[in-house]
């Protein structure tokens, strides 16, 4: 059974269509990438997936529930799902590590004592042990934006969404988010990633979705949609970003 | 260290500005000097608002007035926080069961913001206390406090929603993506920032409330500017007003540098 499905999911912003029907099985430890032209609804069907913005019509089912039931209490939910964003949107009056650790404290009822280890481990494991009692502003982006995937991940996700989460970063920062992309695929986590990059994509994914007008225009393999992609707007897509 | 071009041209034109800001300073200073005791009042006017006698018998009365004043700030102003703080909170409250809590916050600052302090001074000071309440229920300093704290508790309570707006909406949903609750996402990751950026803002309703303290002498406190009044009738001299006015600024002006000293520094933060 898929870990998340979608089925016909529309999303409307005020009279304007931005998800117009979208079917998608996510399984579990699959790694799934998203790419479109901005504007093509990546971020929205995103934020649908863990319930940030409410479904308009169709469903959105996590382990044969269905979560996109009208008036469900959301929170569950997306400790279930966590989402790193292309801002990183960390706290800035907090320290990484107080950032990681909020949710932990205050959604799961941990002590900081019985919290830390494990944080800790994450911070380590991502080679930012040192820079834990730093403020955001006194991070780089490539850090700042790895700290914000772990305080995501502190709160042990089933899935883990990305929104184009190196688009805001310098150039010679991209790899050290990657990596951090790699690492936890090989760990074998589900992930959905909306995304830029597409060599990167080409690498890692198990399948890439190209998303136009807010429908899934094509689907398969990398190997497949990127490199001889079979509808025409795909085709055309990728001449203009490669 | 040899200096550029650009350098010693600056240099130059530094020292040009300050020494034309130098000359016109002296030059207004010295008219007024030079024109003020010219005028025909000028030696009454002198005698009865800086008479030396008058100002070094009264001032010492005077500051032992003002303690009254930062008495009653200091009792205000915490109050004046946590008031303002309570109906920012319910001005934001979601839940439909609680709606008549968010319209008495909304009619509440509506009103208070409305109205002249010292109206509100009055009404509260002359009409409670008129209810024949027994001591010390009938006292001035209750009412006459009661009075400044919710007309500045509705000031204060605009400043922390504007706070709160000011804080981008990525933040909310940052901490809602990690599970967080509506109102733990409000105590430990909107209100922080909300805060932090109000402070200079609410600097200024404090300084503006440490002179209003003053309105209370009109419904019996004698505090410094009702004490002022009393020596001014007692030695028929205006000398106490001035000095009453020298002991506000020596606080008030320090504070409102502070203050501004804060806002800039806000200001910088955040480009």
């Amino acid at each position: 059974m898929s870990l998340l499905r979608l089925e016909q999911v529309q999303k409307a912003f005020g009279g304007n269509a931005v998800i117009r029907g979208v079917d998608l099985e996510i399984g579990a430890g699959e790694m799934v990438c998203l790419i479109g032209a901005s504007g093509s609804g990546k971020s929205t069907l995103l934020r649908l997936m863990n319930l940030l913005e409410p479904v308009d019509d169709g469903r959105i089912w996590l382990e044969g529930v269905d979560i996109s039931e009208p008036g469900l209490d959301p929170q569950p939910i997306r400790q279930r799902i966590g989402i790193v964003f292309q801002q990183y949107n960390l706290f800035p009056h907090m320290t990484a590590v107080e950032n990681v650790l909020l949710a932990p404290r205050r959604v799961r009822g941990q002590s900081r004592e019985q919290a830390r280890p494990s944080a800790e481990a994450l911070f380590s494991r991502f080679g930012l042990a040192d820079r834990m009692e730093h403020y955001p502003d006194q991070l780089s982006g490539g850090q700042q934006q790895r700290v914000a995937i772990i305080r995501a991940l502190a709160m042990q996700p089933q899935i883990m969404l990305f929104d184009e989460i190196t688009s805001a970063l310098d150039p010679e920062l991209v790899g050290e988010v990657l990596d951090v992309l790699r690492s936890l695929r090989d760990e074998g986590m589900t992930m959905v990633l909306a995304t830029h990059e597409m060599a990167f994509a080409r690498e890692v994914a198990d399948r890439v979705c190209f998303l136009d007008g807010g429908r899934i225009v094509e689907m398969g393999p990398p190997e497949q949609v990127l490199g001889h992609p079979r509808e025409a707007r795909t085709r055309a897509f990728l001449s203009r970003v490669l | 260290m040899t200096q550029t071009r650009r350098q010693i041209f600056e240099a130059r034109q530094r020292r040009r500005a300050s020494t034309i800001a130098a000359a016109s300073t002296a030059g207004v200073l010295l008219a007024l000097i030079v024109l003020i005791p010219m005028a025909p009042g000028w030696e009454a006017v002198k005698r009865s608002f800086f008479n030396p006698e008058v100002f070094a018998r009264t001032f010492p009365g005077l500051l032992e007035a003002f303690l009254l004043d930062v008495a009653i700030f200091a009792w205000c102003a915490p109050l004046i926080a946590a008031l303002g703080l309570l109906v920012a909170l319910l001005r934001d409250l979601r839940s439909p069961a609680l709606y008549p809590l968010r319209l008495a916050a909304v009619v509440y600052t509506d009103i208070f913001r409305g109205l002249p302090v010292i109206l509100v001074i009055y009404l509260i000071g002359f009409g409670i206390p008129g209810l024949g309440l027994p001591r010390p229920w009938n006292s001035p300093y209750l009412w006459g406090s009661l009075a400044l704290i919710l007309v500045y508790a509705a000031y204060v309570a605009e400043v922390i929603r504007s706070g709160i707006e000011s804080v981008h909406d990525s933040q909310r949903a940052a901490a809602l993506s990690l599970g967080l609750s509506q109102s733990d996402t409000m105590r430990y990751v909107i209100l922080p920032q909300a805060l932090r950026r109000v402070v200079p803002a609410n600097m200024n309703l404090f300084i503006a409330l440490q002179k209003d303290v003053a309105l209370l002498s009109f419904i019996g406190p004698v505090e410094i500017f009702r004490q002022a009044g009393v020596y001014k009738s007692l030695l028929a001299n205006f000398t106490p007003y001035v000095g009453a006015a020298l002991i506000f600024l020596a606080i008030t002006i320090p504070a409102t540098r502070y203050a501004d000293h804060l806002m800039n520094r806000e200001r910088r933060r955040r480009t």
